[in-house]
């Protein structure tokens, strides 16, 4: 029972980092300019990297045949458990910031708590990501500021991200029944207790970027319970080809 | 970090980061122990960055060179502690530097520069301080990309992580 709470808390962990790793590695060579290509595809090596750590550990776990291989990529939709905000597609470079500030705020939140954990393997994977994770913050924060404060145009281009993405951000604080087993044993942190910090860091750089989020927004849930938007499928698709014509293929 | 014998340091001297080949990875402090077991040796190696794609060359490498020597070896990956740019030695830094690649300077260095306030750094080529920040991530996860004004050449900094 802990073993199987255990396994799930870890995809919880890197299906978050796998999906939006996936997304920014779709810009690989289709930045809007070459800095920017190039800093986004480092962040996804980033997340790529932590997802092996939580994947390898994860096959530990599970026993058997299980690779981090074979759990990265050959699970069905509603086995991955991803928030729906990181599936969320890159309409425009507004999207892909505002999508990862959205993200890397709570994801550094979330890491600053589990350094503490009792497992062990979690704290280090998360010692080692908080490093990287405060780099990417730094990006996503600094241009939502850009845009925001930068033309009217990209003005209205982060204030329509937001307005779309902003109703998928308290997915990441509503926990799921593993989340809560995790809390109760001191593994993971009590997720409800984040969503007050997060709400006043995300509503600074708001204010200072000139963007508002809607007070009436009707939040959506179920990613990290298997309920996918239509977008999870697509990327899927591509993220699976190589395993499943291939199965155990190796690089 | 404490090495079996000066052979085995020897051995592990002679293997470098395959992007960085003027940087032996004893100096760049990724090794972090090294049991012997037998003719066997047990070698723990500690990530620069999760997602750094070097890392599984490094252990291969690493197997290769023991293997020359008639010795098995056994790679182990460990997080904890986690890798800082201060494991870095100073022989690592100075053969960083001649190779164009500015070494870490302070946690300071690298926020001023990412605040866009200029000559943070020395060129590695003309040693002008008369620099900026053209890129905070470079040709890989663990370096920046900056611009001499002086030679006008563009030179990587290895940013600090700590
Ligand atoms: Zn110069």
């Amino acid at each position: 029972m802990e073993q199987k709470a255990l396994y799930d808390y870890l995809l919880l962990l890197g299906d978050n980092s796998a999906i939006l790793g996936q997304r920014l590695g779709e810009l690989c060579g289709h930045g809007p300019e070459l800095e920017t290509d190039i800093a986004l595809t480092n962040v996804s090596l980033d997340l790529f990297g932590q997802v092996r750590n939580y994947f390898q550990y994860a096959a530990k776990v599970a026993g058997e045949d299980a690779t981090e291989d074979s759990i990265a990529m050959l699970r069905l939709e509603h086995e991955y458990k991803n928030s729906l905000l990181v599936e969320q597609p890159n309409r425009d470079f507004a999207y892909v910031i505002c999508r990862q500030f959205l993200f890397d705020t709570y994801h550094q939140l979330l890491l600053n708590e589990l350094v503490n954990s009792k497992n062990d393997q979690i704290a280090a994977i998360a010692k080692k990501s908080i490093k990287e994770v405060d780099y990417h913050y730094d990006i996503s924060s600094t241009w939502m500021q850009r845009l925001g404060d930068g033309t009217e145009e990209s003005n209205k281009r982060l204030q329509d991200a937001l307005d779309f993405l902003w109703r998928y951000s308290m997915e990441l604080f509503k926990p799921t029944d593993t989340e809560i087993i995790m809390a109760e044993m001191g593994v993971g942190p009590d997720l409800e207790t984040l969503r007050p910090v997060y709400l006043e860091r995300v509503k600074d750089i708001f204010l200072k970027s000139n963007v508002i989020a809607k007070e009436d927004a009707i939040f959506q849930y179920g990613g990290k319970t298997g309920t996918h938007t239509e977008y999870l499928g697509y990327i899927l698709a591509e993220f699976q080809y190589m395993q499943r014509a291939y199965p155990n293929m190796q690089w | 970090m404490e090495v079996a014998s000066p052979e085995i340091e020897e051995i592990l001297r002679s293997v470098s980061d395959p992007e960085i080949p003027v940087l032996s990875i004893m100096d760049m402090g990724i090794v972090r122990k090294v049991e012997q077991e037998g003719e066997r040796y047990k070698i723990d190696i500690t990530p620069t960055y999760s997602g750094c794609p070097a890392m599984d060359t490094i252990g291969d490498d690493i197997k290769a060179a023991f293997k020359q020597e008639g010795l098995e070896a056994e790679i182990n990956l460990v997080l904890s502690p986690a890798w800082t740019t201060d494991w870095i030695t100073e022989r690592g830094k100075a053969a960083l530097e001649k190779y164009g690649i500015a070494a870490p300077r302070e946690k300071s260095v690298d926020k001023a520069a990412l605040l866009g306030e200029k000559n943070q750094l020395e060129c590695p080529r003309c040693g002008s301080k008369d620099t900026k920040m053209v890129s905070r991530f470079g040709s890989t996860a663990c370096k920046a990309l900056f611009q001499c004004n002086d030679c006008h050449e563009p030179f990587d900094y290895f940013k600090c992580l700590k």
